[in-house]
């Protein structure tokens, strides 16, 4: 087992090395000159050769790359050219704020998605079955940002439920930070969800099917007992490894519903600072979503791990 | 027509169908279990549609798409535009037919990039083995790290906006998942009798992998690609609504959810008719998607 921990942390660390080199490359490949941007058209060349030095911009790519490297080590990651802020305690602001709604979301579609599916397959072919396999199907056709706006439209602008956009921390004010969060977290955890019900009603329509399922059942074991005690734990299996791969696109949702609800986090940080060409923020930025989705795959594995034994050899 | 009624005979006569079974061929067995059910016969219909709503967009849709008509927007649905105007005085009805073409050719574009480059990562990476294996799919883990939507932005942003660069970037970001499938695939069947077979009757390492192979690998792939097809025009959706997209005056499904918002309160049905478009097509992709794995292959009901 440990060498199974150490053979995913250096997996894991070669991957992100990678990505760093992979993102460098892309970003500085990418059209248009950032400093130009930052400064404006009518910008002397003094001042961009200037603005290029305190950007470091005007140094070798590799000495560039190396001192990114460097900075990703030491946590000191430079200033944002477009938000103007040191990027490190900046980017950690705006991690907070996307967790907050994420981490909401990834709960609820995980306990509602598992719940939902072993409901339909436990009611396999009953109408209650086909109803949420029908809403889980939905779920991942809808695209987020449309529900979102319609959301909107519907309990903020018809109903007046809600507010209709905007951020406050549960710490300044906690009811406007709950209706505020309401849509965000409900929205996000949807598409998740949807993934999580299907997978699981078909991990368990697979699990019930088992001999030892039978045994427990002639052996007179209550229905709630097989349920949840010795089928669920064998159907959870491929719904972990769902987790991790679920992350990914719980995160690449928040980008969308940070845009919908004006939520300042990191996918609203990126898609200005795209636009804008701020290459360290884009870059570090995409390297601590990447780090983040990296961490929390090998925390899956590790898991697995200690689930199933027979993961750890192969 | 002529063979769909066969297994009816088989049916009136138990024992002669019990020594002859019946020779239904595999492509009308095939098209008989997909179509089984009505749902899929529905998903296929949406499909077939859209398709043609795509080819025959200049003769379906009412109205130029991209004509404006200022003193004519932001009108509600009438007689003359049945899905009303948008603020440029566009016809939305005629946006949504136009609208078919960018998202049917982003999902078939992009899919198509992302499947013939991931197969034959995968084909190399499964086959070979050892260091090049090591390395194809470490680069795969570094893509599959990053979440598809701010892979594919992050791509779009260095290729500009415009509806090339949309397919490549989404196709570029959907590769890892077929070199993956396609490397577990490759590295199952290299162990197969006839491999060897092949290999001791003088094949070439180029002819085994290509000709005895990659065949065997193509099944499961289309079954991803149907899949992913739904979500390659919910990426290029997103990708448009964030103004990251195809380039205005274009008309992209995503586009005119954003722009719709802005008149939200006074007009929602510019954001919500492009919407409800966007999910009934991607509900059918996903539906078919789904049967045809269920049809080409049970065993990986539930696993894709």
């Amino acid at each position: 087992m440990t060498l199974f921990i150490v053979r995913r942390f250096v997996q894991t660390a070669v991957v992100l090395l990678i990505v760093t080199l992979l993102v460098f490359m892309i970003m500085r490949s990418m059209p248009g000159d950032p400093v130009v941007m930052f400064l404006g058209p009518d910008a002397s060349q003094e001042q961009i050769d200037h603005y290029t030095a305190v950007f470091g911009l005007d140094q070798p790519l590799a000495v560039q790359y190396m001192k990114w490297l460097g900075n990703i080590a030491t946590g000191e990651f430079g200033k944002s050219i477009v938000y103007r802020q040191d990027i490190g305690p900046f980017i950690l602001e705006r991690l907070k704020v996307t967790l907050t709604i994420a981490i909401p979301a990834f709960l609820i579609s995980v306990v509602a998605g598992v719940l939902l599916g072993v409901t339909a397959a436990v009611r396999r072919g009953r109408l209650l079955d086909s109803l949420i396999t029908v809403m889980a199907n939905l779920g991942m056709a809808t695209p987020i940002f449309w529900l979102s706006i319609l959301c909107v439209y519907i309990f903020s602008l018809k109903l007046g439920w809600l507010p209709v956009q905007g951020f406050t921390w549960p710490t300044e004010n906690f009811s406007l930070a709950i209706q505020k969060m309401i849509m965000p977290v409900l929205l996000l955890s949807l598409g998740p969800l949807a993934s999580y019900a299907r997978q699981a009603r078909s991990a368990m329509l697979e699990v019930i099917r088992q001999d030892y399922i039978r045994t427990g059942r002639s052996k007179g074991l209550g229905e709630r007992t097989i349920i949840f005690k010795h089928a669920l734990r064998n159907a959870l299996i491929p719904i972990i490894t769902l987790m991790g791969l679920q992350l990914g696109h719980l995160i690449g949702g928040s980008v969308l519903i940070e845009q919908v609800f004006v939520i300042p986090g990191m996918g609203n940080m990126l898609i200005t600072a795209i636009l804008n060409k701020d290459y360290q923020l884009v870059q570090t930025g995409v390297f601590v979503i990447a780090a983040s989705v990296s961490l929390c795959n090998l925390l899956v594995d590790i898991a697995y791990g200690y689930v199933d034994p027979r993961i750890r050899i192969s | 027509m002529q063979i769909e009624a066969k297994p009816i005979h088989n049916a009136a006569a138990p024992e002669e169908a019990a020594f002859s079974p019946p020779e239904t061929k595999a492509y009308v067995r095939f098209w008989r279990t997909l179509l089984a059910r009505k749902i899929v016969v529905a998903g296929l219909a949406v499909l077939v549609l859209a398709v043609l709503a795509a080819i025959f967009a200049p003769l379906l849709a009412p109205y130029d798409p991209v004509a404006q008509n200022l003193s004519n927007s932001l009108q509600p649905p009438s007689s003359e535009h049945w899905l009303g105007t948008d603020k440029l005085g566009r016809d939305v009805l005629s946006r949504v037919i136009y609208g078919a073409r960018v998202s049917l050719a982003v999902g078939f574009v992009s899919v198509a990039i992302a499947g013939s480059i991931g197969m034959l990562l995968g084909l190399i990476a499964g086959y070979a083995g050892g260091w090049i294996e090591s390395v194809v799919m470490r680069c795969m883990d570094v893509m599959m790290s990053i979440p598809l939507i701010i892979l594919a932005l992050f791509i779009g942003s260095v290729l500009g906006k415009g509806l090339g660069n949309v397919m490549l970037a989404i196709g570029i970001g959907m590769i890892p998942t077929y070199a993956r499938l396609t490397r577990g695939q490759v590295k199952s069947i290299k162990q197969l009798d006839y491999v060897t077979a092949g290999t001791l009757g003088g094949a070439s390492k180029l002819k085994n992998a290509f000709v005895h192979i990659l065949p065997n690998c193509i099944s499961p792939n289309i079954v991803l690609m149907t899949m992913n097809l739904g979500s390659a025009i919910l990426i290029e959706a997103a990708l448009s609504f964030l103004g990251l997209g195809i380039n205005p005056p274009m008309a992209s499904w995503g586009a005119m959810v954003s722009d719709g918002y802005n008149h939200l309160r006074t007009l929602p049905l510019l954001s919500i008719a492009p919407g409800v478009v966007i999910m009934i097509v991607v509900l059918a992709f996903n539906i078919v998607g789904d049967a045809l794995r269920d049809t080409l292959d049970p065993r990986l009901r539930g696993s894709l």
